[in-house]
């Protein structure tokens, strides 16, 4: 009844096209260089653009701001040829001269910034700074603009995923003259200057309106000047609603017209009701870890007689939404590097038994570590994915205790310490690349699967030195398959990441890597 | 017909029971007697034994009221992300998201508040009358040093007392991490204040109290004018506190595990955990929502009826 | 008067002091570590310790103490660690909306609550009476949360009468001069955006205001009924008074002693209650800022939010006993 009050007066007063988007959180900053998570991201993909971007609903990148590209022949150096015609949204061209004042400020980040909670990707990716500790690793050689449109970047050592880690959003292009004058980058804190709040300036198709930091609504407006499609409604808005609940609670009152990240119990009942359900190619993988310094997960045969007592499809149908594939490795198909020929471990109880009772461990008592009160892309609802697994291993005869966790006590619990037996956790895929999987599970020694084969690092770390995407394939399908046979893990699947629309949007895009821009969305009547 | 009320609720503020504090209570054993005969009379009593009365049968003879285990995940492969069986022959209050059978879920939740609610109860009166004690003694019959002491106390007590008691049991269950023994502490502590000023404001009366003069004045030892007059005398409004205390004590069990403060095991058969995992399932079970609502609802309003007569009946300020 | 006042301040610093050393030592005492905590699945040994040396988390815990104590000194809260902002500011953003809720919910119980127990107390024993006795029993036994979720499920999303999950309809470009939406609303005379921050209000508020106007009911009702029993009250009857002179002149006057003091008593219940409500309703206040702040370990906005709570909570409560006095002269000779 009150709602319909302000229904009517708002359709009167205002007939300005919105679009209003609903996330989990806040985003953190403006500035994308000092961010890594989705709900900054999902912001400043609206106002920024990369050289690099991704084909739609893809993970392959493309050209965005470059719109070709050309490596050199020892690999070293990359050559990019610029758009033209494009400008920041305070009026300064973007040209060769912004291409390399962008990378120079990159590596120029003061030792401050360099920490993992603000220039992450970089240091991750570009391994090393001009300054501070990491300054010997870097392997950022320079930039020269070689002409208005022409600009080339080079390396001091081989990066074969250069070009698909560019599609990050943190590299994106900032106008040179609006950081000069309101981005501090050696501030105390950077995620509060005038920049990183009230200024960011890009190229995209939207521009800053204002960013409310007790409700944290964002407002942007539409660039008119967009060199590419111009954005189809007015102002988008983007307010952060925390449970999936309240949000689906939301979409359903009609204050907003999409939301990310559905509960898998609300898909059903929204589509019942005419919300239109988008699903993402999944980029993400959810596995089941062993501790191998814990007892009985050291043998191999308990390993295997856990994979072979989960029944997936069954943990999927009780914690995932619908559509969510099992998988089998630990990346998701869609990534460079997956092998189809695993090896494979049935769904089998009884082989299960019998394995248990050669390794002895028949009835033996495990430790099962998950996280509450959290819900991952990868994760949406732990405590059934633990429940469902559970009476799983109870099924074999295993005596599982549980251990839960807040999700900020759960990652330290499970990364730094011992005290952990199984435990459920995943990674969401920066971009196309199997290290970006493997290699942040498996690459050094670890705790949380408390395991040591130098042989399996080395094979892991031996792709990088290679100058090509191409040359990295086979030998990362073989790490895979070696992977499975030493069997650190259960991959469970790659659950399907849901946004819900009101049935008047049309035109969102989506993206596995959620390269999501809104120029495209309309909203109807 | 009249249902004679108190002048204030269950509330764990202190305030709440100001109006006991200055009361003039009789001898001891008298005392309890005259509340007893007087507690039989009343109809809220009743009312309050009855619901607490089915509340501890029903925790006690859980095992005989259902055949299945609590928290047993058996049936976990029948339940979807869209879909929780309903009632049928085998489950007649159908299961729960985690694949457990409902009523027994809230059979044995039922022992489960009842535990945690008595426990940290006891807890919380134990710590907080000690310290009461303590300081209402050493107050009233011991001189300087019992001043300081006294103070000392009191300022721990207005430290406990200066955060809202749910944000304070959140804290320390925050502390202890998530399990069972965790909650308890939690509410146990967050109780502590509330005995210790209580039970302090009635023995400070008491040591004004002419009796108190008199043995004084008979060079009895204060040691035992604080033990054998002063304490049995004072603990009336603490008691009746510990009763209504247990209401609000079961309602926060069950908060903080809404908050997800509780034990690691998701299908554990606790009301307020039930209610939390229910949430997000209203469109297609809302049985599994309000069932374990009602429980607490029910079980505190039994304890808080009980709670009423007896404050009641030990109180003459409302005996007419 | 005065005197009163400036002791009972006098009195809040030794608590402050105290209760700031506890909650130092409290959030070191939570399991976790903030830095992990901060970087989540990115985090790696080398992250995390680069992170503890730049932030200072691996600093020894006596010159921890020291910088934190020196900076609370200047009025500095610190900044929080997980989203970088200053804490004092954070807590500017989001105190408007819990008071807002609190106020309303407040208003509501007395609204209420001071006429149903009036009008019980004149009714003793009759079914009015009984009515709102036992209605105010549920009242007292029904969880917030429990109550906030029959509300959002009824209300919200069965009826659809009433909107959720946010403090205002996104789409009304309201202009917020103080973050109180609804006196904002009033206060640029954009009516829609006033109108629409109350709509939102309406079922938080309800459920946050249940238990005070329970407790407050009956409150009311034995203070006005204690009254009516007193012997100046019977002389007036007999004397021949109008009945609504005696209640102006003698019944409300004495009844209200006991009820401000209720009311006043509320406020560490509302604070508490908004924890729950907020989360139920995805209402964006202190209570779910500061459950989320405990559930990530982010230490500066534990310490900072829940000073700021005693503090409040403390003051409330020095303005309740000063409203007593004012009322009731025998306190204010005292």
């Amino acid at each position: 009844m009150l709602v319909g009050c302000a229904d009517s007066e708002r359709g009167e007063g205002d007939d300005r096209n919105t679009f209003v988007f609903a996330g989990s959180e806040a985003p953190k900053t403006l500035d994308p260089f000092y961010a890594s998570d989705g709900e900054t991201f999902r912001v400043t993909r609206q106002l920024y653009e990369g050289l690099v971007g991704t084909n739609p609903g893809e993970v392959t990148p493309a050209p965005l701001l470059a719109e070709s590209w050309e490596q050199s022949e020892d690999g070293l150096s990359y050559e990019f040829e610029l758009k033209s015609g494009v400008t920041f949204h305070d009026g300064t061209p973007f040209d060769a001269e912004a291409v390399c004042a962008n990378f120079d400020r990159w590596y120029n980040t003061p030792e401050n910034q360099q920490t993992d909670d603000k220039a992450y990707y970089y240091g991750k990716l570009f391994r090393g700074f001009a300054t501070g500790p990491t300054a010997d690793a870097a392997i950022y050689g320079g930039c020269t603009a070689d002409a208005e449109t022409t600009a080339t970047v080079t390396l001091t050592s081989p990066f074969a995923g250069f070009i698909a880690a560019l599609s990050l959003p943190a590299f994106s292009m900032q106008s040179p003259t609006a950081l000069e004058e309101y981005q501090d980058d050696a501030a105390d804190n950077v995620l509060t200057t005038d920049y990183s709040t009230q200024h960011p300036t890009g190229t995209g198709p939207f521009q800053f309106g204002a960013w409310d930091q007790g409700s944290g609504e964002v407002r942007l407006e539409r660039y008119d000047d967009y060199w590419g499609d111009v954005a189809q409604v007015d102002e988008a808005i983007i307010v952060q609603i925390e449970s999936p609940r309240g949000r689906a609670d939301a979409l359903r009152n009609g204050e907003i017209d999409g939301f990310d990240l559905v509960g898998p119990a609300d898909v059903a009942p929204l589509q019942d009701d005419g919300y239109q359900i988008e699903n993402r190619d999944p980029f993400n993988i959810l596995y089941l870890g062993f501790n191998q310094a814990q007892e009985p997960f050291g043998d191999i045969r308990v390993r295997q007689a856990i994979a072979h007592a989960i029944d997936k499809e069954a943990v999927i149908a009780a914690s995932m939404p619908e559509g969510t594939l099992p998988a089998d490795q630990f990346v998701p198909e869609l990534v460079m590097g997956y092998a189809n020929d695993v090896t494979q471990y049935e769904y089998d109880p009884e082989l299960a038994e019998q394995l248990l009772a050669e390794a002895g461990a028949t009835g033996a008592t495990i430790t099962f570590n998950y996280p509450t009160n959290i819900s991952r892309p990868y994760m949406p609802q732990p405590e059934d994915t633990f429940n469902a697994i559970r009476s799983q291993l109870e099924a074999v005869g295993l005596v599982v205790e549980p251990v839960s966790n807040e999700w900020n006590d759960y990652i330290p619990q499970v990364q730094a310490t011992e005290d952990h037996g199984i435990h459920l956790l995943g990674w969401t895929g920066d971009y196309d690349d199997t290290d970006n999987f493997l290699g942040v599970f498996f690459g050094q020694q670890s705790q949380e699967f408390g395991f040591d084969d130098p042989a399996l690092f080395e094979e892991i770390a031996a792709p990088r030195s290679l100058p090509s995407p191409e040359e990295q394939e086979p030998l990362y399908q073989q790490v895979n398959r070696d992977v499975m046979d030493l069997l650190p893990g259960v991959p469970i699947a790659s659950p399907v990441p849901s946004l819900a629309f009101a049935p008047e949007v049309d035109g969102y895009q989506t993206s596995p890597v959620q390269d999501e821009v809104w120029n495209n969305v309309t909203v109807g009547e | 017909m009249s249902i004679p009320i108190p002048p204030a609720g269950p509330s764990t503020t202190p305030g709440a029971s100001v109006a006991l504090d200055d009361k003039d209570l009789e001898g001891g054993l008298s005392l309890w007697q005259g509340a007893f005969r007087r507690l039989r009379r009343s109809p809220t009593a009743w009312c309050g034994a009855v619901i607490v009365a089915l509340f501890v049968v029903v925790a006690a003879a859980a095992p005989l009221l259902t055949s299945y285990q609590p928290g047993s995940t058996q049936w976990a492969g029948d339940v979807t992300t869209t879909e929780i069986p309903g009632p049928s022959a085998d489950h007649w209050l159908g299961l729960d998201r985690y694949g457990s059978d409902l009523w027994t879920q809230l059979v044995y939740g039922a022992r489960q508040s009842l535990l945690y609610g008595v426990i940290s109860t006891v807890l919380g009166l134990a710590v907080g009358a000690t310290l009461g004690a303590l300081a209402g003694g050493f107050g009233a019959v011991g001189g300087r040093f019992g001043t300081v002491v006294d103070a000392t106390i009191m300022r721990l007590v207005d430290i406990m007392l200066a955060v809202p008691s749910l944000l304070l049991a959140v804290s320390i269950a925050a502390m202890l991490g998530q399990s069972g023994t965790a909650v308890v502490i939690a509410i146990g502590a967050a109780q502590v204040p509330v005995f210790a000023r209580l039970l302090r404001g009635s023995m400070l009366a008491q040591g004004k109290a002419d009796y108190v003069l008199a043995a004084n004045a008979l060079g009895l030892r204060r040691s035992r004018i604080v033990m054998s007059h002063m304490l049995p005398n004072s603990m009336g409004p603490t008691i009746v506190q510990a009763t209504l205390n247990l209401a609000t004590a079961i309602i926060e069990v069950a908060a903080l595990s809404y908050l997800g403060l509780g034990a690691p095991d998701p299908a554990i058969a606790e009301w307020g955990r039930m209610l939390v995992a229910a949430q997000d399932r209203f469109d297609d079970a809302a049985r599994l929502a309000i069932l374990p609502g009602v429980a607490i609802a029910i079980t505190a309003l039994g304890f808080t009826l009980f709670g009423e007569a007896l404050r009641e009946s030990l109180d003459p300020r409302t005996r007419r | 008067m005065l005197r009163f006042v400036v002791r009972r301040l006098l009195l809040l610093v030794p608590v402050l002091i105290g209760l700031s050393v506890l909650l130092f030592a409290w959030v070191r005492a939570l399991p976790g570590d903030p830095a992990r905590s901060l970087l989540g699945e990115r985090a790696t040994d080398a992250g995390v310790e680069r992170i503890n040396e730049v932030y200072g988390f691996d600093r020894p815990l006596v010159e921890q103490y020291v910088s934190y104590v020196g900076a609370l000194l200047r009025g500095d809260f610190g900044t929080s660690i997980q989203t970088g902002r200053p804490v004092t500011e954070s807590f500017i953003d989001y105190f408007p909306a819990t008071i807002e809720l609190a106020v309303t919910a407040l208003l509501f119980a007395v609204v209420i609550g001071v006429p149903l127990g009036y009008l019980a107390a004149r009714h003793q024993g009759r079914w009015l009476d009984t009515t709102v006795v036992t209605g105010s029993l549920l009242g007292v036994v029904t969880p917030v949360f429990f109550l906030a979720i029959l509300l959002k499920l009824v209300f919200a999303n069965w009826l659809g009468w009433l909107p959720t999950g946010l403090r205002q309809d996104p789409r009304i470009d309201a202009t917020h001069v103080t973050n109180f939406y609804v006196l904002d609303g009033f206060l640029t005379q954009e009516w829609d955006a006033a109108f629409n921050a109350m709509a939102h209000l309406v079922l938080p508020a309800i459920a946050l205001g249940t238990i005070p106007l329970a407790i407050i009911v009956r409150i009311t009702r034995a203070a006005v009924a204690d009254v009516l029993n007193e012997d100046y009250v019977r002389t007036a009857h007999a004397k021949g008074l109008a009945a609504a002179t005696i209640s102006r002149r003698h019944v409300l006057r004495n009844a209200l002693l006991p009820v401000v003091t209720t009311i006043g008593l509320q406020a560490g219940l509302l604070l508490s209650g908004a924890v729950l409500t907020e989360t139920v309703f995805s209402f964006n206040g202190i209570g779910s800022y500061l459950f989320t702040a405990i559930t990530r370990r982010d230490y500066p906005v534990l310490q900072g939010f829940i000073l700021f709570i005693a503090l409040l909570y403390c003051l409330i409560n020095l303005l309740v006993d000063v409203v007593y006095g004012l009322i009731d002269p025998r306190v204010r000779a005292a």
